[in-house]
């Protein structure tokens, strides 16, 4: 079960003709696929396309209706395998997958595909996930279409243009043979926005129409002889189809403006910033009017080298405006320009960022800078002459550098994890630092203070494969980080099979918090939940002993910090040779508090016996150190300044937004840090035992305490 | 027909539009119902005849991260065109920034989105320490007088106020008073009544949103000037309370000492008395009062620090101490408050204590703790049984018994081994700084204020008196340097930013260069 339910959503998938969509960028897509009759869909999970996986999930009876089959692919590369269902029969599929890391791993399918050719339309959606938002390494997915010769479609980020681009992305699939990209960039994802809707369309060849009636055709296996053949159809027949297609559907747009001598060329995705940056300059307005001539290339790949050419022509100079690098579309356009022996100069990445998100003050500065170079007079007066920001920056802001914090994001409030790290933290103490290789995923969050552990991180599930060229003799052992997500995903061969078979020595801590929490919280094979859909409770400690692990240690509590310190600590010292292998399991908090809390109301409310755990600091015997708040960050667990004249640092103080995990008490405990921790155990509808003995307690205790009381001087 | 798609103006030059969208940029925290607030606003906008588009970065910045939310509206055209509306705000071409949290409208600020020509600045005025704040050994808490400063230059506008006390106090988010602050601050061209219809229309805790939102419009509407907390404002009065014994420490104290170490004087005494009893009180002020002769003229501020922090050597944080400090009925009542326990709810109470060997000997009388310390073999042994964390529920009878027993140890305090050190140590600490008060009274005030290093439990507690017993000797060495007070106190800054005082011993190895 995913973090936010789509129930609503779902509603919208089935819109039907004429009916306004209004909703986000990527389940504007999600509704489009089903629009075009697709067949099944399959992908992993990952922002920003997190939301199209989740709403088909809770769209399953959507679904069994129109007869889609929809898959929680275990990796990108089981996504992008998938589409082989379109390689012999007329079915559209369709895959999604955060990008380019996804695309990196679904790269040996994609290569397979893009060769033998598809026969059914396959679509690749992929979430760009470049620039301010991002979490990933910056590169470009460009250079995966153009290796394998897929096409790739950059529409213009608003839902209708978005929407289109899928149809046109199926239909250029099945006119060319060729699997084909659609390009979706962070905002475009999460835009909200509106398109009229089409009824939706049952696949009309099935997969079960497939399986009854199969086909082969050695021709489409990449096989010598048949692989040379695949690639002389590439350029042979494929392409040129694709090329046709795209003129004759006239994807790619040309807006005419009355400034003909020069124009801008730019990648779709970029339109509505492109139009943002012209109408500061006094160039276009809101309504998308301008006077500069415009060629958008709601497809990046192929190019089509005469349109290009026809735009250039007779205009004295033109901007490329290609977010990312290299630059591959400007190298592109200058080869094509001259081939065709057209003269126009080409700007690019001399006026505009060669590295890095084309933001809107990026683009600003490179029109202004393309517009001051070619035709100055078509700048007002006021921009004209400026070059640089009308004001300084004043000292007051300035000064804000000092003061304004840095905010990474972090472990939730009460995370399971938290304890994992505050363990090792105090491991590091004992026995001094260990190389940690890192993995991606939530846990990821321990490189950055207060825990700061970790070496490095080499891509998802790669965390125990990264330590493996630490296999040698030495006086302290490797730790590798992994969670249940990266371990399905591919780390239970590549990290744990790969550390048996070698015999590598060092130890592998696999997270587990019963979901793929980083992406927002899907189910995967270790999942504990029951699932209606997918076959789940499948222990990881089972999985790793099935590959032949034997020193294998399962921690069901991760908040018990002491536990996972001293596992830890026998695993980096015991004498048995090969990897040891702790498996530390809680529930993630944020799915958990999802989970249990209107259970807990509801029960509050119907009278039941409930108790809620908080934790407390009491601030008279704080000493203002926070000690316990670099054995932990947790967003609950703050500091306050207090009315005491005597104290003169901040103590530490939780808030009502503490869930009780109890990582604080145990933390204080674990590291003797201090006693300022309690825990309130706050009982809702107590029973008439627990009133009674509450007060048998309370005139024993109150008696004590008036008692000494009366003894005590009293102030204020 | 496509009506999205921009006409194609293939006749020629056409008139540009010169309208602009009305933009507003949210910067949230995870958690914080940031995309709920941008939501409202959508569909407020749409309500009243305007196209909107919303869109955010969120990306794993979701999990307590920084997130930057950004709305474009603009009046729909009869002709149906739509707009071309941008994804991401240009600096100094935003309507409204709305920063969730103080320190976030800083952000906005530095960012560039907020121009002194245009842009409403709306801030929750709490704050949410960042970890950075939170982790330092000392007070790293930043200052926000600097983010009032920077938006009185930066906006055209400022309105700033605590939201997440109102949404506390109403039971919402604070998603929902932004909203209502929104509203009232009249940056949009629409109605109050808009803005509840689009509360209404999300239907989820739609009342208490309505009543966070009503909230933050009158707070909005009556902009009461931002308060911010600072600390050490309740300094109590050096005045009788009605106790004679006490009061007469009190008629000493105004007696003997300048009136504007009265305040500290009144803490001091209370915090000294309320550890041990009058005795200590008076020993307190025999000890303060050993500064009074280096008093230049009216320049207190010696004798100040003096009163402060011997207060704090003298009620050190001993067992006993916490003990008294875990059983008192004030204590219990602020626990329920706390946590925010109703009436007729049930609170127990759990400590998590972890007492070692050194606890207990502490406590002993000084000469059979130094018994059990000469013999480590067996201390060792003893601490194996002692030294292990235990859950001590407060609540009941079994362990507040103990535990009050344990307070009552108090009258025998001053014979144990944790007191004769405590004593020891202060005395040498307060002779350095007396030794040094003669010739540069700028000196002891920074040697008397090392002090402030000294704090914690166990581990953290001897990591402090560490720092504290290094820094104390550089100070000695510095002695004959007339800028000896600056280097102290630099010292002191610098023990206070790590926990394992490498920046201390950095700056002593500084000093040894001198």
């Amino acid at each position: 079960m995913a973090e936010r339910s789509f129930a609503k959503e779902v509603a919208d998938l089935r819109l039907g003709a004429g009916q306004e969509f209004r909703g986000e960028g990527i389940l504007a897509i999600t509704k489009a696929l089903l629009q075009s009759g697709v067949g099944y869909v399959g992908g992993y999970q990952g922002a920003p396309i997190s939301h199209l996986m989740d709403v088909l999930s809770d769209a399953q009876d959507v679904l069994a209706e129109l007869g889609v089959h929809f898959e929680t692919s275990a990796s990108e590369a089981a996504a992008g395998a998938m589409l082989s269902a379109s390689v012999m029969y007329p079915i559209r599929g369709a895959v999604t997958w955060k990008s380019t890391v996804g695309t990196n791993v679904a790269s040996d399918a994609l290569a397979n595909l893009a060769s033998g050719g598809v026969k059914g339309g396959a679509l690749i959606i992929i979430g760009e996930d470049y620039g301010e938002g991002s979490s990933i390494m910056q590169e470009r997915s460009h250079a995966f279409a153009m290796k394998s010769q897929i096409w790739l479609l950059d529409p213009r980020p608003n839902l209708e243009s978005i929407v289109k681009a899928v149809e046109d992305g199926f239909e250029l699939s099945e006119a060319s043979n060729t699997p084909v990209m659609l390009e979706v960039r962070i905002r475009a994802c999460h835009v909200h926005g509106r398109f009229i809707a089409k009824d939706n369309k049952p696949p009309p060849f099935t997969l079960a129409q497939a399986l009854e009636n199969p086909q082969r055709d050695t021709g489409r296996i990449v096989l010598p002889p048949a692989a040379f053949v695949q690639e002389k159809e590439k350029i042979a027949q494929r392409l040129p189809a694709a090329i046709e297609f795209i003129k004759t559907r006239k994807l790619n747009e040309t807006f005419d403006g009355e400034l003909a001598d020069i124009g801008i060329v730019l990648q779709g995705g970029l339109y509505n910033g492109v139009i943002r940056a012209l109408q500061q300059l006094g160039l276009a307005d809101v309504w998308g009017a301008t006077r500069v001539p415009l060629y958008v290339m709601n497809v990046t790949y192929p190019l089509i080298d005469s349109e290009l050419a026809a735009f250039c022509s007779g205009k004295s100079a033109v901007l490329m405006v290609e977010e990312g690098q290299p630059e591959f579309i400007e190298t592109a356009l200058h080869a094509i320009l001259r081939k065709a022996e057209i003269s126009t100069k080409i700007y690019g990445k001399d006026v505009l960022p060669v590295a890095g998100e084309y933001t809107a003050e990026a683009l600003s500065a490179g029109l202004r800078a393309f517009l001051a170079a070619t035709m100055p007079d078509a700048l007002p007066e006021q921009i004209r002459g400026r070059n640089e920001p009308a004001q300084p920056i004043a000292d007051e802001i300035k000064a804000l550098a000092a003061v304004v914090p840095p905010r990474p994001p972090g472990f939730c409030t009460g995370c399971p994890e938290r304890p994992i790290f505050a363990a090792m933290k105090l491991v590091e103490k004992e026995l001094g630092p260990h190389h940690v290789s890192a993995d991606i995923g939530c846990h990821l969050f321990s490189i950055l203070p207060p825990f700061n552990i970790g070496a490095t991180t080499m891509g998802y599930g790669l965390g125990p494969a990264s330590a493996s060229a630490f296999n040698v003799k030495a006086g302290k052992r490797p730790i590798a980080m992994i969670g249940d997500g990266g371990f399905w995903h591919n780390g239970l061969a590549s990290g744990i099979g790969n550390a048996v078979f070698n015999r590598h020595d060092g130890v592998i801590m696999v997270v587990d918090n019963y979901y793929s929490s980083a992406t927002g919280g899907q189910d995967i094979p270790s999942s504990r939940a029951d699932n209606r859909s997918r076959s789940t409770k499948h222990p990881i400690a089972d999985a790793v002993k099935g590959v032949g692990a034997s020193w294998v240690r399962q921690i069901d509590r991760t908040y018990d910090v002491a536990k996972v310190r001293d596992t830890l600590k026998e695993a980096l010292t015991t004498n048995e040779k090969g990897p040891k292998i702790i498996v530390a399991s809680s529930e993630c908090m944020l799915n958990k508090q999802r989970r249990v809390k209107p259970l807990f109301n509801r029960a509050v409310k119907a009278g039941q016996r409930m108790v809620r755990e908080r934790f407390g600091v009491d601030e008279d015997v704080c000493s203002g150190d926070h000690a316990c708040i670099r054995l932990s960050g947790c967003p609950s667990l703050s500091v306050k300044r207090t009315d005491d004249p005597l104290k003169d640092d901040p103590v530490a103080a939780v808030d009502n937004s503490c869930v009780g995990c109890g990582n604080c008490g145990e933390v204080a405990e674990a590291a003797v840090l201090c006693p300022s921790f309690y825990r309130a155990d706050i009982v809702h509808n107590p029973t008439t035992f627990d009133r009674l003995l509450a007060r048998l307690r309370g005139a024993v205790i109150g008696f004590l305490q008036r008692h000494r009381d009366r003894r005590r001087i009293a102030f204020s | 027909m496509n009506v999205m798609t921009p006409m194609r103006n293939v006749d020629g030059p056409e008139q540009l539009d010169v309208a602009e969208p009305i933009s507003v940029a949210v910067l949230a925290m995870g958690g914080q119902g940031g995309g709920v607030l941008v939501d409202w606003i959508v569909t407020l906008a749409e309500s009243q005849g305007f196209i909107a588009q919303s869109t955010s970065v969120p990306g794993v910045a979701q999990r307590t991260g920084a997130t930057i939310y950004y709305v474009e509206m603009i009046k729909a055209r009869a002709d149906g065109r739509c707009p071309v509306l941008a994804l991401m705000p240009t600096p100094g071409k935003v309507d409204i920034v709305i920063g969730a949290e103080l320190m976030e409208a800083g952000r906005a600020m530095q960012r560039g989105l907020v121009s002194p020509e245009r842009t409403t600045l709306i801030a929750s005025s709490h704050r949410s320490y960042a970890v950075a704040e939170k982790i330092a050994p000392g007070d790293g808490i930043a200052d926000d007088a600097k983010v009032y400063r920077a938006a009185q230059v930066a906006a055209k506008r400022f309105l700033a106020f605590d939201m997440a006390a109102l949404a506390e106090r109403t039971g919402s988010a604070i998603s929902a008073v932004l909203f209502g602050a929104l509203a009232g601050a009249k940056a949009l061209p629409f109605p109050r009544e808009a803005y509840e219809a689009a509360i209404r229309k999300a239907g989820v805790g739609v009342d208490a949103s309505l009543r966070a939102f009503a909230a933050g419009y009158d707070g909005a509407v009556n902009p009461v000037k931002p308060v911010k907390a600072v600390a050490g404002t309740a300094e109590p009065k050096l005045e009788p309370i009605g106790d004679a014994q006490f009061d007469a420490l009190v008629a000493r104290a105004r007696a003997e000492f300048p009136v504007e170490a009265h305040a500290i004087l009144a803490a001091g005494l209370r915090r000294v008395v309320d550890f041990q009893d009058i005795a200590y009180g008076r020993e307190y002020l025999d000890l303060v009062a050993t500064f009074l002769p280096f008093q230049h003229g009216t320049d207190a501020t010696l004798v100040r620090a003096a009163a402060k922090y011997i207060a704090l050597a003298m009620a050190y944080d001993d067992v006993i101490r916490v003990a008294d400090l875990k059983t008192r009925a004030s204590r219990f009542d602020r626990v329920r408050a706390e946590v925010t326990a109703a009436p007729d709810q049930i609170v127990d109470i759990t400590e998590f204590m972890h007492p070692r060997m050194e606890e207990v000997i502490g406590t002993l009388p000084a000469k059979l703790g130094l018994w059990f310390e000469a013999r480590p073999r067996l201390l060792h042994a003893l601490d194996r049984v002692v030294n292990r964390g235990r859950r001590v529920r407060t609540t009941t009878i079994r362990w507040f018994l103990p535990l009050y027993l344990l307070a009552g140890l108090r009258r025998f305090r001053r014979a144990t081994l944790r007191h004769k050190r405590e004593v020891a140590h202060r005395d040498a600490w307060l002779e350095a700084a007396r030794a040094a008060a003669a010739s540069n009274p700028a000196l002891a005030k920074a040697i008397i204020e090392l002090r402030r290093l000294v704090k914690g439990y166990s581990d953290t507690h001897a990591r402090g008196l560490s720092k504290f017993d290094k820094a104390l000797a550089a100070a000695i060495r510095l002695r004959e340097r007339g800028d000896a007070p600056d280097w102290v106190r630099r010292l002191r800054d610098a023990a206070l930013a790590d926990e394992d005082g490498k920046i201390l011993d950095g700056a002593i190895a500084t000093i040894a260069t001198l």
